[in-house]
């Protein structure tokens, strides 16, 4: 019955989940599909937890993921898809990023950051692709792309769109001097290993 | 071909093809992105300027409305309290050309300090509110409001909210089609100076325009539609909420509402006549299930549906079974989640942020802080939990002035940033050197609008359009108002600071202070080299995390670390740390 294709992007304000929803919801449009995000904007921008969603089908009404509903999670932030699990499908992917950002609540010292988070990952989430992005960009040559790497990632799990559609969308959304770089580092986000 | 736009992108393009000819406004979330838009895109095609505040704004926009123009002026909610004047009154005389007020409601409060449901200004004002669900109705919605304001001579109110606004979907693109008339003022002072005498002949206008507009609304507009389904279930519904409707429940007759004030009675009792029940789900308040049900159509609504709180299908399918009298089961089939507890991780004043100087100066006084709203309402976040109050724009300096003159023994001082000033601080302080109120007041000039994005002000010396302009002096202004006592510092200088809050709260005269520093995220450059701190040094004292900057990072087992990447070199932790273990 309801064929819409839901995907939600985690992390922390200001780590780039604009641009992947961007070429997402690019990719989603050019395969011919209805499609819907929505992003956040504001106050919550600055440094805070955030999450961009992503729907896609024949048609789309509400633009918000249900609970239990998304494709796929994936996560700039290794604690952040902890935070959102509760969206992902039952037999849905969690693509993380290994990166950790201490939110200023632990070092003020009232809260605790989770040491054994890669752990927690793996107890919670049956497909898990956990993976250091930002060092792979850094390798590609961009730190920055570490966003279009976890995309390529998720790509895996989204057989209605194809390679040539996900390199069109990038083409789009990013400047000209940047495609090349990008392509690559999506073509090897789509490349890591897709279990641990 | 269809591009996917936001609802505020969809609004900008209605205007570009709804011809309009002058755009205002006031940035607050989730409305900011119309008006940036139109400068973006479209500035060659029409003249769009952000005002000091949305009283202005709005007067501005009826103005060009007057001289037969299209005009346009956007807003966040709580915009609408600050231009409710010219609102109010500017629905007696209307105006010849189309005057539409574009509103952003905030269910759930995402980036507010409150959630008023702005469809009780359509009622209040005697004007018809229109609410698109999803970007090719903003933009669609949007060029009928010119219509219908035209057409009865009447302000139309638009409103959307921050699912509309921030979300994007699919809108087929149109070109501008300009009004056939010349724009200019004709002079009609029955009809636009509202003298008592005049005034209570619009008045009785008004009430007749309200019906007509009534009636239109159920037959010719066609900005309403019934989906048929099953007869057991009509639901009404307006906005956002329609889509979720239409997940929770596909097989319902659905009547969805562009327009429900003035209530398309006809309409919806020929609705409501064809179903067995009928709910209202309608996002906040419970508006069109009240008017409804006062024109004596039968419905539930807020029985089962929240009025806290923005909607979801999740939210939605709660409401779905209560109503049903089932228990919901909230996501039964996805993961549990992690037992870890995490971290909270709220936003923060950013690393190098000049208001963190000001605020963790502030904490050495015995002083109540009398906050406001922009970037430093991070401030109140612990470590530095600097404010005591905030409330609502302007505040900063008012409430401080009342709260001086309260007969309180704690001295009083007020903070708000530079774009809030020209909002609405400028009056307050003209008040507290009129009044002598003995507190002291604090500019936080980061010389840019920056809790919403960083939009130029009247203090940035750039309109929106990119032209240069001169730069308003708030020190000038200070002098002007009468402040006798005004001094200016930079907030990154911890002793300077220090010494300036003294001398001013030890005082018994106003003072204004302007804290002078631009925002870290405007400026090309970080403010300074980036610091570390010598882990031989460091004694663990934690001072420099006291500062609450995000690039300081500890847990309860190591020592701070300062991470290069966020650092913005702005010295303050280096200024603080009494062992000398921080540097370049
Ligand atoms: C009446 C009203 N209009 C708009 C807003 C949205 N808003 C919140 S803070 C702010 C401006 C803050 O700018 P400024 O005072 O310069 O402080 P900064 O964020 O730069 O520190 C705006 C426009 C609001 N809360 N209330």
């Amino acid at each position: 019955m309801n064929k819409t294709t839901s995907i939600v992007l985690a992390g922390v304000g200001g780590q780039g989940i604009l641009l992947a929803s961007e070429i997402l919801a690019k990719a989603a449009g050019f395969a011919g599909f209805d499609v819907k995000t929505n992003e956040v904007h504001g106050m919550a921008q600055r440094g805070g937890s955030v999450i961009g969603q992503i729907r896609y089908g024949e048609k789309v009404f509400s633009p918000l993921v249900s609970k239990g509903e998304a494709t796929v999670l994936m996560s700039l932030e290794r604690i952040e898809a902890l935070r959102y699990a509760d969206f992902l499908s039952p037999d849905g992917l969690a693509v993380v990023n290994s990166q950790v950002i201490i939110p200023t609540t632990v070092s003020s010292g009232s809260a605790v950051y989770p040491e054994n988070a890669k752990e927690i990952l793996k107890q919670s989430f049956k497909h898990l692709v956990y993976l250091d992005a930002n060092r792979i960009a850094q390798e590609l040559g961009n730190p920055k792309c570490a966003n279009v790497v976890l995309l390529g990632a998720l790509s895996t799990k989204l057989e209605n769109l194809t390679p040539e559609i996900w390199e069109q969308a990038i083409r789009e959304c990013v400047k000209p001097k940047f495609i090349d770089l990008n392509i690559t580092a999506f073509q090897t986000g789509a490349k890591a290993p897709s279990e641990l | 071909m269809k591009q996917l736009l936001s609802g505020n992108e969809a609004l900008a393009r209605g205007m570009y093809e709804g011809g309009v000819t002058l755009a205002v406004g006031y940035p607050g979330t989730p409305s900011t992105e119309i008006l940036e838009n139109c400068a973006k895109h479209y500035k060659d095609a029409f003249r769009c300027e952000w005002a000091p505040n949305e009283k202005v704004a709005l007067e501005v926009a009826a103005g060009a409305a007057m001289a037969g123009a299209r005009a346009c002026v956007t807003m966040k909610h709580v915009g609408l309290n600050v231009a409710a004047d010219p609102l109010l009154s500017i629905a007696y005389t209307g105006t010849p050309g189309a005057l539409v007020v574009i509103v952003a409601d905030d269910p759930g409060m995402h980036s507010s300090q409150n959630e008023q449901d702005s469809r009780h200004y359509a009622r209040l004002a005697k004007v018809p509110v229109l609410e698109p669900a999803d970007s090719a109705e903003a933009r669609d919605f949007l060029k009928k409001a010119f219509e219908i304001s035209e057409t009865y001579r009447t302000p139309v109110i638009l409103r959307t909210s921050t699912r509309v606004s921030h979300s994007r979907s699919l809108v087929e693109l149109g070109e501008r089609q300009m009004p056939d008339r010349e724009i200019g003022f004709q002079k009609d002072p029955k009809n636009c100076v509202l003298i008592p005498a005049f005034a209570r002949q619009r008045r009785l206008v008004v009430e007749e325009r309200l019906q007509q507009i009534q009636a239109d609304n159920s037959d010719k507009w066609g900005i309403n539609r019934i989906e048929k389904g099953s007869e057991k279930l009509g639901i009404v519904t307006e906005g956002i909420a329609y889509q979720y409707v239409k997940e929770v429940f596909p097989e319902a007759s659905v009547l969805k509402l562009g327009c429900a004030w003035p209530l398309p009675e006809k309409l919806i009792r020929e609705f409501a006549d064809s179903v067995e029940k009928v709910l209202v789900v309608e996002e906040v308040e419970d508006f069109t299930e009240v008017n409804m049900k006062a024109a004596g159509i039968a419905c539930e609504g807020k029985k089962y549906v929240p009025n806290i709180g923005e909607l979801s299908a999740d939210v939605l399918r709660a409401s779905k079974a209560k109503m049903e009298g089932t228990e919901y089961q909230p996501c039964a089939s996805c993961q549990n989640m992690a037992d870890a507890p995490l971290p909270n991780r709220p936003p923060t004043l950013c690393a190098g942020c000049p208001h963190r100087g000001i605020f963790y100066a502030l904490k050495k006084f015995d002083v109540d802080v009398v906050g406001d709203i922009g970037c430093y309402s991070l401030g109140v976040q612990p470590p530095l939990s600097a404010l005591d109050t905030i409330i609502c724009m302007g505040t900063g300096f008012s409430m401080a002035h009342g709260m001086a003159q309260s007969g309180q023994k704690r001295k009083v001082v007020g903070v708000l940033g530079d774009s809030t000033f020209f909002h609405s601080g400028i009056t307050g302080l003209l008040n507290i050197a009129w009044n002598k109120a003995n507190c002291t007041v604090i500019v936080l000039d980061n010389r840019i609008t920056a809790m919403t994005g960083h939009q130029d002000n009247p203090g940035t010396g750039q309109t929106l359009m990119g032209e240069a302009s001169d730069a308003a002096d708030i020190a000038a202004i200070g002098k002007a108002c009468g402040m006798k006592n005004i001094a200016e510092f930079d907030p990154l200088n911890f002793e300077e600071t220090t010494a300036i809050l003294k001398k001013s709260t030890e005082s018994d005269e106003p003072w204004l202070l302007i804290s002078k520093s631009p925002c870290v995220l405007i400026m090309k450059e970080r403010v300074g080299n980036v610091r570390s701190i010598d882990p031989e040094k460091c004694k663990n004292c934690r001072v420099c995390v006291k500062t609450g900057c995000p690039a300081i990072e500890c847990t309860d087992k190591n020592k701070p670390t300062i991470n290069p990447l966020s650092c913005n070199g702005c010295s303050l932790c280096n200024q603080v740390c009494k062992f000398g273990a921080i540097s370049e």
